[in-house]
């Protein structure tokens, strides 16, 4: 991928004699959003920490925006904002001051800073709060100014350590919304989620991280095609199925039936479905529905992970 | 997308930082409400504290006293508002950490040395202002209501003092606060602090009672020394890392012994192996050390022979008239010519060398170098009065020290290069090795040349001075 803003190789990172990230790799190129998925403990955090020059990597090496995370991190956080596990304000601070002070930590020349501040108070709804103390905000407006102080310095890359979290669902769709603002504005960006859905919506592609190492990573329909087997159509009929299941066609696979209902795989549904309405009409019988059985980002996740244990299937 | 700030000067970026935490401190009623009490309300308190001790001794015709008490109640002044910073500057990143709060700024462009300079900044600056108003308000009470004007050096002296005590005092707590995971362990290691500072400053009421006010001086010499040590070292040791990283405080001591056996034995296979590693690492290793102990030690002799210009022994303890018998029997009475004498001798040798390491350790060696300093200024001492008594001090020390000296001195030497380079080895520990890993490390080089060189050389000189010493003297001095 040409001039991709961030560019890892093989990221390791031991501590103590346990490996945390093992070799992992990945791109992440401007106007592209990445999530990282993986159980807690897995490393995700750690490999953002590694990505932000926060952590040295043992091994392997990692470029952002064209600087070396081990050699450069200066330069690597002058071009990062991110968005740390824990909100970590200063909470005897008000917003004005609390931005103006990392705004300043950027070299942000005042008037900038206050400039940036005031929209993206306002855009994040925290117009009104900008002269409380940050000990009197909520748990989703603290998140909320979190992500304020991560974009402030207007960085190319972006990573959001659970962008989300604590937020009330209107809240959580304005943020998503302004993270997609922000794909579109060509930044790379690397969002660690447990909301799948959330994942599923935003990111362009999928990394899914267990015990340290990368288990799986592509789109979402490739992850689903890999994982999850070809596309499953369900067609509902208004009476029984009569043998209507020995009328598929060679690139219809049963899968599953019921009453009045069959299930197959293809993997072509484009040419399969109206093959399939053209053999069952023929026939006679009728079509209520045909409809994509819907599958989940998380039964792709679960099927990598696996499930926990002690959990009922 | 806007390009990507400049670089911050670091001054200016370190008092962005700075600001930030002073601004917060003044948010803060626990911080401020003993400054501003011991700004204002402890000065008067020591103005009438003064007032009454003068009038009091007055009667007694002991103004003397008076006016050395008043110099010293400025100290204090000056000192208890300080004792603040040592409380912000403890809490100062092992409290962020606890906040959660670290993270964020440790993400900022900002470097190690400007964060590291902006938090000691923001420790100091408000004690230190306090201390000065307190010292001003004092002062004032002294002229208005004692009729007593402070000397413009003393005053001088005592801000200055003041300010290095607080430098130190924030130095090494920045240090233990980036080291520690909690504020509770930062708190428990403030011992290291207030402990010596406050010995520090009992030593410098001693001064002020004794009127020697010019050694002050020195004193300042020495914190400010002290002080860019730690600082230097504080700024070598911060780590991002480290400060994310570190969860836990735990004595892990399998992994403490794995660590010090390996530097021990530095990959020998057997003795000869080890001895090669000693004699091929360890010792050139050490030249600057040794160097600097024998530049320390030269000194210590010179100062010995000044000290007998001051203090001189009666002429007739220096005479030598005494039958070699009587010489003899004495000598062999106090366990010399004996195999417990050598015992005796060695085991008080080795027991000042491990109490000069265990001082040295925790000193940057300084202590350490005192110690083993203090025989050979009693050396220099004793040649000085016996060239006053018109004795000639080298056939004296020829005959009573030197056989054993052969040994004795280089032992002191390796002694106080080892000790020296551990102490040190905190100030500028190697890269990608932890601080613990570095003192264990050290502690582990120390035990290398103690084992393999000072203590045999020691035992050699026991067994000289105990044996041989005593017959050269006879002969050369008593002519038995």
């Amino acid at each position: 991928m040409a001039g991709a803003l961030i560019e890892a190789e093989e990221l390791t990172k031991d501590f103590d004699g346990f490996r945390a990230v093992h070799r992992v790799s990945l791109r992440v190129g401007a106007g592209e959003i990445v999530a990282l998925l993986g159980p807690n403990g897995a490393g995700k955090t750690t490999t953002i920490r590694m990505l932000a020059s926060l952590l040295a990597p043992t091994q392997g090496s990692a470029r952002v925006v064209g600087f070396d995370v081990a050699r450069q991190p200066e330069q690597v956080r002058a071009r990062v904002g991110l968005l740390t596990e824990h909100h970590g304000l200063y909470t005897r601070m008000r917003a004005g001051e609390y931005l103006d002070f990392f705004g300043g930590t950027y070299g942000i020349p005042r008037d900038v800073i206050r400039e940036r501040a005031g929209r993206l108070l306002a855009q994040f709804g925290l117009g009104e709060d900008h002269d409380r103390r940050l000990g009197e905000y909520s748990k989703g407006m603290r998140q909320k100014l979190a992500l304020v102080r991560a974009l402030l310095h207007d960085p190319p890359v972006l990573l959001l350590d659970e962008p989300t979290s604590a937020m009330d669902p209107s809240s959580a769709f304005l943020v998503r919304q302004s993270i997609a603002e922000l794909r579109r504005a060509s930044r790379g960006i690397i969002v660690c989620t447990h909301n799948l859905k959330e994942a599923e919506v935003l990111a362009d592609r999928i990394a899914i991280i267990q015990a340290g190492k990368i288990a799986a990573s592509g789109t979402v329909e490739s992850l689903k095609r890999d994982f999850l087997g070809s596309r499953q159509m369900e067609v509902r009929l208004k009476g029984p199925l009569d043998g209507a299941a020995r009328l598929l066609p060679d690139e219809a696979v049963l899968v599953d039936s019921g009453e009045g209902w069959l299930r197959y795989r293809t993997d072509n549904p484009q040419d399969t479905n109206p093959h399939v309405l053209q053999v069952l009409g023929a026939a006679g019988l009728q079509v209520v529905t045909l409809a994509e059985v819907e599958r989940s980002l998380e039964d792709v996740y679960l099927q990598v992970v696996g499930q926990p244990k002690g959990e009922a299937g | 997308m806007s390009s990507p700030a400049a670089t911050l000067r670091p001054a200016r970026s370190a008092w962005l930082v700075a600001r930030r935490e002073i601004r917060d401190q003044s948010r803060d009623w626990r911080i401020l409400a003993p400054i501003l009490g011991l700004t204002l309300f402890f000065p008067l308190l020591m103005n009438f504290t003064a007032r009454v001790a003068v009038d009091f001794v007055n009667r007694y015709n002991a103004p003397l006293i008076g006016e050395r008490l008043i110099p010293f109640l400025l100290l204090v002044v000056g000192f208890f508002p300080i004792s603040i910073s040592l409380v912000i500057a403890l809490e100062t990143f092992a409290g962020e950490r606890e906040r959660l709060s670290l993270e964020p700024l440790l993400v900022t462009p900002l470097s190690n040395f400007q964060l590291y300079a902006g938090k000691m900044l923001a420790s100091l600056v408000a004690p230190v202002l306090a201390a000065y108003l307190g010292i001003v308000v004092y002062s004032i009470g002294l002229i208005l209501r004692v009729g007593w004007r402070p000397p413009a050096e003393l005053l001088a002296q005592v801000v200055v003092l003041t300010t290095a005590q607080a430098l130190v005092m924030v130095a090494g707590a920045v240090v233990i606060s980036s080291l520690t995971t909690s504020v509770r362990a930062a708190n428990l290691l403030a011992s290291f602090i207030i402990i010596p500072v406050a010995q520090l400053v009992i030593l410098e009421s001693l001064i002020m009672f004794w009127g020697q006010y010019s050694v002050l001086w020195l004193i300042v010499i020495g914190l400010v020394v002290t002080a860019v040590l730690l600082m230097r070292m504080g700024v070598h040791l911060f780590n991002r890392e480290e400060l994310l990283g570190r969860d836990l405080d735990i004595i892990n001591l399998r992994w403490m012994g794995g660590v010090v056996r390996a530097e021990f034995t530095g990959g020998a296979r057997n003795l000869r192996e080890w001895y090669a590693g000693l004699f091929r690492r360890s010792l050139p290793r050490s030249i600057p050390a040794i160097l600097t102990v024998c530049m320390v030690l030269v000194a210590g002799y010179g100062i010995g022979l000044q000290l007998a210009q001051v203090w001189r022994l009666p002429a007739v303890l220096l005479e030598l008239h005494t039958s070699p018998d009587a010489v003899l029997a004495n000598l062999e009475g106090m366990g010399f010519l004996r195999p417990e004498g050598w015992l005796w001798v060695f085991g008080n040798n080795v027991r000042a060398v491990l109490l000069a390491s265990l001082l040295g350790a925790f000193t940057f060696g300084v202590l350490g170098l005192v110690l083993l300093m203090v025989p050979v200024v009693l050396v220099g001492y004793f040649a000085g009065n016996l060239a006053v008594a018109g004795v000639s001090a080298w056939t004296v020390l020829g005959a009573l020290v030197l056989p054993h000296a052969v040994f004795e001195i280089p032992a002191a030497i390796l002694a106080g290069a080892a000790i020296l380079r551990w102490g040190m080895v905190i100030v500028s520990p190697a890269h990608g090795r932890s601080l613990g890993q570095h003192w264990l490390a050290g502690m582990a080089e120390w035990a290398r040349l103690m084992v393999g060189l000072v203590f045999p050389l020691l035992a050699l000189a026991a067994a000289v001075e105990v044996f041989l010493t005593p017959q050269i003297a006879l002969r050369v001095l008593f002519g038995g």
